[in-house]
């Protein structure tokens, strides 16, 4: 899309031609490269895990021994009951449970009304197609925890606080916009022929769009998926205005409660929100690959 | 490539209003039942007078904008939120070009990197912030620990305390989770540029760095501009970290726009849910304004174009 702007930097540059062989780097670091960037990337990746490390020995050890002085890195005392506790505690699997609906109905909601949206955006001239456009990178700017007051007000009048139905529509509603420009981009980069091709097979546009159109924009679904899925998954403001109900909790509103004024159970913390990263990291090492093809395309546009 | 790729990417096909309410009424549902009529609830109560436990009790005309607007510490919050915005944001782009750049190549263990750069994506951010206030705390701190016994300072840091090291401990952490997503659109954006573009540098005998400032830089453009408009916005609004690492002090020496909106509401002296409001109105202003002018100044259109 862009070839003429990446001849130009490159065709003129006239300092290059000169530097000639003198710019090469040395032999020996072409030889050294690949341990260099191997223990930089190792490093880094150290770097990332570490806090999180230090959060699964937290898990590990006793309450008492996540606040002593002199920290230990290593726990004093080993103690692996605690995940089990957790695993075990009806409230914690109350949150979770609450945490998986909200975060893929949620999920779904925004697929099945951001895939038609952005489809028709991508593919028809129509009235207003600027304005809904519009409207949809204003959404962009908005987030629910700037709006948390209004939010609370409408589902106050609606009789919907305390509901999954509130989170979900809120999760839903403020994603929405990410996914039809990301999911625009994708579908605006299929050639034209591909589904006039399908046309004249005899495809309806339905037909089109579900058999022929959206394995074409797998990366662009897998992006959207993930990234509606982890804010969901991590909302907190909202559940925590909304949502009074312990019970009705998600994990992020939920977990907060085992440190409060009144009992620190430290260890519970961490080993609840060890868990709850775990499927979160999962779903992301298991789509990385799809993320970085589905980011380019929505980046690129 | 043109056909399709000019423009907006519309096709040729022209679309009734029937047709068009039907594919895009669900979106346009969802957009103005949670998005836009909140707003317009957000502006009513700003406007209303509220009893401290919620009931409206009539109407307030610009009362609560007043208010807000004389808050004694409005002018440190403003502050407040411009370093916390410009900081992370200045921070986690230039870092996340050396991460993406490191990211992209090829060597033993990219894989264990890039699986490691998401944790503080998946991790709740709640949940991260937690952990720093444990890890950064005055007596119980890691860090502390660490930095006493390699003997940089003699009295532990009170990171989370100290009124100098507050700000720049959350700025610190607002980075770090900030790094995993836009080190990823960085990624992606480095993988879309076609490697025959750095074959023909050089042949040309462009240095690495040439190559880095005149090719990768300007075709990372729209990637960059995505990270940076998100970035804005997701930064603005964030409001874990700011919540929960500065929850032992009083007041607003250290809180931005979004917590100080949230606490006027609930956990503050005045506990209004007018003035809130009235200061959320200010908050989504505020973010408009600012992405507006950052599109405007980048030329967003003729970047997105190109």
């Amino acid at each position: 899309m862009s070839t003429t702007s990446i001849a130009r930097p490159a065709a003129s540059g006239p300092a290059g031609r000169t530097a000639g062989p003198a710019v090469q780097r040395p032999r020996g670091y072409r030889r050294v490269r690949p341990y260099v960037l191997s223990v930089a990337g190792l490093a880094v990746a150290a770097l990332f895990a570490l806090p999180y490390v230090v959060m699964l020995l937290d898990a590990l050890r006793p309450s008492g021994d996540v606040l002593a002085t002199p920290p230990s890195f290593l726990p004093r005392e080993w103690q692996w009951g605690t995940f089990g506790t957790i695993l075990s505690d009806a409230r914690f699997l109350s949150w979770l449970k609450s945490s998986l609906l909200v975060a893929s109905v949620s999920t779904v909601v925004v697929l099945v009304v951001a895939v038609p949206a952005a489809y028709f955006t991508a593919r028809y001239r129509f009235r207003g197609r600027t304005a809904f456009l519009l409207l949809v990178l204003a959404t962009q700017m908005f987030s629910p925890t700037a709006l948390v007051v209004g939010i609370y007000r409408e589902f106050f009048q609606l009789n919907l606080v305390n509901t999954y139905m509130a989170l979900i529509l809120t999760n839903a509603a403020f994603n929405l916009a990410f996914a039809i420009w990301i999911l625009q981009g994708f579908f605006a980069s299929i050639p034209q022929e591909i589904e006039e091709a399908a046309h004249l097979d005899g495809c309806g546009r339905f037909g089109t769009l579900w058999r022929v159109m959206l394995p074409l924009t797998l990366p662009g679904l897998v992006t959207t998926v993930t990234f509606t899925f982890i804010a969901a998954w991590n909302e907190y403001v909202v559940a925590l205005t909304l949502i009074q109900d312990d019970a009705r909790k998600p994990l992020t509103v939920g977990i907060s409660s085992y440190v409060t004024g009144y009992e620190q159970n430290w260890d519970q913390l961490f080993a609840a929100s060890v868990i709850a990263i775990v499927p979160v990291v999962i779903l992301f090492a298991a789509i990385e690959k799809h993320l970085v093809g589905g980011l380019t395309a929505g980046a690129v546009k | 490539m043109t056909a399709t790729a000019t423009g907006s990417g519309a096709g040729t096909s022209r679309a009734g209003l029937g047709v068009t309410a039907l594919w895009l009424g669900p979106a346009l549902a969802l957009i103005v039942g949670v998005v836009l009529y909140p707003a317009v609830e957000l502006v009513r109560a700003s406007t209303s007078d509220y009893s401290i436990t919620g009931l409206r009790k009539g109407a307030a005309g610009a009362d609560n904008y007043r208010r807000v607007l004389e808050h004694p510490d409005l002018s440190t919050v403003l502050l407040n939120t411009v370093v916390w915005v410009a900081a992370v944001l200045v921070l986690s782009i230039v870092i996340s070009l050396g991460l993406a750049q490191l990211m992209s190549k090829e060597f033993f263990g990219r894989r264990l990197l890039r699986w490691a750069v998401i944790v503080p994506w998946a991790a709740s951010l709640v949940i991260t912030a937690r952990l720093f206030m444990l890890l950064l705390d005055y007596n119980y701190g890691i860090l502390n620990q660490v930095l006493l016994s390699a003997g940089i300072v003699d009295t532990p840091v009170d990171f989370l305390g100290d009124d100098r090291f507050t700000m720049p401990s959350m700025i610190g952490v607002g980075t770090f989770v900030t790094l995993p997503f836009t080190a990823y659109v960085l990624l992606a954006g480095l993988k879309g540029i076609p490697d025959d573009v750095y074959e023909a540098a050089r042949m040309d005998g462009a240095s690495p760095w040439q190559a880095y400032t005149r090719i990768t830089l300007p075709l990372l453009r729209p990637a960059l501009m995505v990270a940076t408009v998100l970035n804005i916005i997701y930064v603005f609004n964030s409001f874990p970290i700011v919540y929960t690492l500065n929850d032992r002090n009083p007041g607003f020496a250290h809180d931005t726009t979004i917590t100080f909106m949230y606490k006027l509401a609930f956990k503050s002296a005045e506990k209004s849910v007018g003035m809130s409001a009235a200061a959320g109105v200010f908050n989504v202003l505020l973010i408009l304004v600012v992405v507006l002018a950052y599109l405007r100044i980048s030329n967003w259109k003729e970047a997105t174009d190109a």
